[in-house]
């Protein structure tokens, strides 16, 4: 079954915005506007999660059947190694932050841009809550989980949106929709697989940068 | 006898849940149940029939998903067909006594409309009007749009439910737990908007059990002249052995809906977990329950895609600064299709306090119809005010009704023939609340008698048209003083009058009664206070003139509109002082031409608009426009655009510079279209986001920083279609195109806009970037340059200018 819920997001993690920001090394200004754009955007968000648990079945011909879909992707499969399960989940912040970064698309790009990155760390804070909280559940009955790994990353393709969108249902459930480039809308939004696996512990924060290839990254930590 | 006519006689039962009956029929996740209708007929009319033994005067088809995007070319009529077949297949076997009917089921497409999504909203009517059309080809007795979480999506829907059938039109919404639909809307403006189209219901449905639900239909039951309905979840759900166990049983589920049926709602079923026993329940225990009469609410209101705003004794203020007349500025954005400029003004008057935007765009060179369609979607995006349209071109008065998200203002109508059947055919169909000028075909009446006399004729011809006094708010017309010495007393009189005699609310122009005076801000406050008095309830007005916010927020609080004075403390706190600042009056002595040549260079630099923009003001007093920006601005960019370079500063320092320069552009502009044929910009630039791809932030910074280095850029914006990007560089003979993709599944579409690009303007070169690009997807889609940021862009396109300039 699909399940939905309303998560409060945590703090907003400054740093971690003017790192999305670019700011390397951030001045008064930049902390100025940060603030403000902070103070505008207030309690208007409202993180919102769907998800479900599949089973994950290593097929004979390689590849993994998680119930809903099946795929090759090695990187998944390494993930997922030593999981018979795997929840499934689809995490928005809603459209309001879209509405915030287009306002000022055209008349304060730095606004946008500021916006632009405490959406990035919204959506990424608001998977992090839904994981640790799922993680807790699964302790309780002994169970833990592996980091979270999203469509797009490694050789995940993105086409598993579609099978993720049409078996959680998330224009419905989470106001969530795809488009046919695989975009989702509102735009800062994460689908996203994490295993569970028969022993307590690990943790299903996001991999991070180490998990990416790309050195090059200015945005790598 | 018709469904309308059975609502306005008793309540009216609805069914209960299909999907979770369907999943445990076997019905797998992700499968669609509209391919039920065809595979298990009987156990679709099955659960049909058990819901109308249970008492269901309205079954709704098995059409939920039932549109051409699930169901592509000829897939969609056998599901519709099949859906109503089995609904009136479980009607002829039922024994139930009541009137039964048989609805047509519309839900959300499952897709977002543009601009935040990529479904375009007349794209959605199509394909809400195919699943309609066959809906009545197949014999539905009504349309049930339901479950529906986005405003726009629908309007699209009820639009296209009323152009192709004269079915009744019930409509339904999900609210989440804050109250509001997903995208934001609440339930006054779903109202507003809803019975202004003509929906014969309106409600809610799903999300919630019927306590959680309680609020919004309370709101729905205080605004809503419709009848009411209501579908809620039989609670919240929970898994047992792999299903959906709901937690509300049907006892509890009936009391509580039967407790909001005591409040007035007329229409009640059930959404998710509900079964024919939670129907039968609530038949059981309503059965004796007299319906409560629908009442005329007598709201004046307009909407938005987020909430309504009323008419009423306290006055809403709307600014009128989006208006061509008198703007030399504004008039050449509108040529030049500078939409940013127009959002701009959009933005600050909202900041100032204004609660509607006036929208005029009319100007005898442009295409009225197509700038103020776009404008208003333009606006809607970024603005969530209720938008007045003002235009007195019907044609575009419709386009912009048609893509308004909500119930919009129309100004205006007035006492001429021609005009009332214009208008109120447009009202009545796209909802909104319409202006009504008292003058006719003899002109203004010079007397307050005369004015109600046209106002008492207007508002029965709009009863002809259906439309009630609520939606006409009145413009008695104030005139200018200097011209008429009466002017202003007949149109106070006229206030006063229309307030009393029509109990209906009123609206002035008010900047007009100072034409031709000196200091007008006085001579408007004074006149605003006076008309105040005699019951104004809204003003167009610009808000960017402190005396007239002073009588404003002085009025609210004297007449205790005001609570606890807050609105008049929050104003007074940042409210300006009357004299003319002092540091750029200063500056202005050319003796001081140097230092604020350095402090226009210090602002840019530091990135200090407001600092900027007065600098060039002191500055323009002195020197040449075009000598400001080669000696002063660009020398200021070029310091930070290395500074990026070199990694001593980031990103957001270069766009608070740029966005300064652009501070100090404006001014630049507005001293050259002060003059005859003046302007500052160098070669053309065709930008976009590609087709399939939705962001544009990257672009933004791009356009940004090509606009300060004087180039004209013309932005088409994002999702644009190859064609599209061809036929402005065609048009525009621009050397230069720059394409913006963020996701590697958009840059195909990057990639055939480069080829069409070759075909169709071998000339222009072609530069890429973003999120995803790099030099090798560039070189291999064909690409004259890689850009891996903004500044590199502009070294790029400098480039290939620099000879074309000399030439």
């Amino acid at each position: 079954m699909v399940r939905v819920k309303t998560i409060s997001l945590p703090p907003t993690d400054r740093g971690e915005v003017l790192r999305y920001a670019g700011c390397r090394r951030p001045g008064e200004a930049d902390r100025a506007l940060l603030e403000s754009c902070l103070s505008e955007l207030g309690d208007r968000l409202r993180g919102r999660v769907c998800w479900d648990v599949f089973p994950v079945t290593a097929l004979a011909e390689g590849g993994l059947d998680l119930g809903f879909a099946r795929t090759g992707s090695r990187d998944l499969g390494r993930r997922l190694a030593e999981c018979r399960e795997c929840v499934v989940f689809a995490a928005t912040v809603g459209l309001e932050m879209d509405r915030l970064i287009a306002r000022y698309g055209g008349v304060s790009p730095s606004r946008s841009l500021f916006f632009q990155a405490i959406g990035a760390e919204r959506i990424e804070a608001l998977c992090d809550s839904f994981c640790v909280q799922a993680a807790e559940a699964l302790e309780r009955q002994g169970r833990g989980v592996t980091p979270r790994f999203s469509p797009g990353y490694g050789d995940l393709p993105l086409e598993l949106q579609t099978e993720i969108f049409r078996v959680l249902d998330c224009p419905r459930r989470i106001g969530l929709t795809l488009n046919e480039s695989l975009l989702m809308s509102p735009s800062k939004s994460v689908t996203a697989v994490f295993g569970v696996t028969d022993r307590p512990g690990g943790g299903c924060a996001g991999a991070g940068c180490a998990a990416c290839g790309n050195q090059a990254c200015a945005y790598r930590e | 006898m018709d469904i309308l006519e059975l609502l306005k006689r008793s309540l009216v039962y609805l069914d209960g849940g299909m999907g979770t009956l369907l999943q445990s029929r076997g019905l797998k996740p992700g499968e669609r149940p509209e391919t039920w209708n065809l595979t298990h007929p009987q156990e679709i009319t099955a659960i049909h029939r058990a819901y109308f033994e249970a008492g269901s005067h309205v079954v709704c088809a098995n059409t939920f998903g039932a549109n051409s995007l699930h169901f592509p070319g000829a897939e969609l009529e056998p599901v519709v067909a099949a859906a109503l077949a089995n609904a009136r297949a479980a009607r002829a076997a039922s024994a139930g006594e009541q009137e039964k009917f048989v609805a047509l089921d519309i839900g959300p497409t499952g897709r977002l409309l543009k601009p935040y999504g990529d479904l375009d909203f007349e794209e959605a009517v199509a394909v809400f009007a195919q699943t309609v059309r066959l809906g009545v080809r197949y014999g539905a007795d009504l349309i049930f749009i339901e479950t529906m979480n986005d405003s726009y999506e629908t309007k699209a829907a009820l639009l296209a439910a009323k152009e192709n059938s004269t079915l009744p039109v019930f409509v339904s919404n999900a609210y989440g737990e804050d109250g509001k639909l997903m995208t934001g809307a609440s339930p006054a403006a779903m109202v507003a908007m809803l019975e202004g189209m003509g929906a014969d219901a309106v409600g809610v449905n799903c999300s919630l059990g019927p306590r959680a639900l309680a609020p919004v239909v309370e709101e729905y039951l205080r605004r809503a002249s419709v009848p009411v309905l209501l579908k809620p979840n039989a609670g919240l759900p929970r898994e047992e052995h792999g299903l959906a166990v709901y937690d509300v049983m049907p006892e509890e589920f009936a009391a509580e809906t039967a407790a909001l049926m005591e409040k007035g709602v007329r229409l009640a079923g059930g959404c998710c977990g509900t079964t024919p026993a939670y129907i039968a329940a609530l038949v059981e225990r309503t059965q004796d329950l007299a319906p409560r009469p629908v009442e005329k609410k007598g709201i004046t209101c307009v909407s938005s895609y987020t909430h309504a705003v009323d008419f009423g004794d306290d006055p809403v203020l709307i600014g009128e600064r989006i208006n061509p007349t008198g703007k030399k500025r504004f008039k050449e954005a509108l040529r030049t299709g500078d939409m940013d400029y127009v959002l701009t003004e959009g933005i600050r008057q909202q900041e100032a306090g204004v609660q509607v935007l006036d929208v005029n765009v009319g100007l005898p060179e442009i295409d009225e119809p197509a700038v103020l369609e776009e404008t208003v979607c333009r606006l809607q995006a970024v603005v969530d005010l209720p938008l007045q349209i003002d235009t007195s071109d019907p044609a575009a008065m419709e386009r912009a009704l048609r893509r308004y998200n909500g119930k919009a203002m129309i100004n205006s109508v007035n006492g001429k023939a021609e005009s009332m059947e214009a208008v109120f055919l447009l009202a009545r169909k796209y909802g909104g609340v319409v202006v009504a000028l008292t003058l006719d075909e003899g002109g203004i009446p010079e007397t307050a008698e005369g004015r109600l006399a046209i106002a008492e004729r207007i508002l029965r011809r709009a009863a002809d048209y259906g439309i009630s006094r609520e939606d006409i708010v009145f413009d008695p017309l104030a005139m200018a003083v200097s011209a008429a010495p009466e002017a202003a007393r007949v149109t106070l009189e006229s206030l006063a009058l229309i307030r009393d005699r029509l109990g209906c609310r009123t609206s002035l122009g008010v900047s007009n009664v100072s034409f031709g005076l000196p200091g007008r801000e006085g001579v408007n406050a004074a006149f605003f206070a006076l008309a105040l008095g005699r019951g104004l309830s809204a003003a167009i007005m610009n808000p960017f003139s402190a005396a007239m916010l002073r009588t404003y927020h002085a009025y609210r609080t004297l007449l205790g509109l005001d609570e606890n004075c807050a609105g008049y403390l929050a104003f007074a706190a940042q409210d300006v002082p009357e004299t003319p600042a002092a540091a750029p009056a200063a500056a202005a002595s050319p003796q001081q031409a140097d230092a604020s040549r350095s402090a226009l260079q210090r602002a840019v630099v530091k990135g200090l608009k407001d600092q900027a923009a007065a600098a060039t003001r002191s500055l323009l007093a002195t020197a040449e426009p075009l000598d400001i920006v080669r000696q002063e601005i660009i020398p200021a960019l070029d310091i930070v655009g290395k500074g990026f370079e070199d990694k001593t500063l980031y990103l957001p320092q270069l766009l608070m510079s740029a966005e300064a320069a652009k501070g100090a552009f404006e001014e630049i502009k507005a001293a050259l279209s002060a003059r005859q044929g003046g302007s500052a910009a160098k070669c053309p630039f065709v930008i976009a986001t590609v087709q399939g791809d939705i962001h544009d932030i990257g672009k933004n910074i791009v356009k940004l920083l090509l606009e300060n280095y004087g180039f004209a850029v013309t932005d088409l914006g994002r999702d644009v279609a190859p064609e599209a990007v061809v036929e402005a560089v065609q048009r525009l003979h621009a050397p230069l195109a720059g394409l913006s993709a963020l996701m590697t599944t958009t840059v195909p579409a990057m990639e055939e806009t480069i080829r069409q690009l070759r075909a169709g303007a071998p000339w222009c070169k072609v530069v890429v970037g973003g999120a995803v690009l790099t030099q090798e997807y560039a070189d291999r889609i064909g690409a004259d340059k890689y850009a891996k940021d903004a500044m590199e862009t502009v070294r790029y396109a400098e480039e290939i200018a620099a000879p074309l300039e000399k030439t």
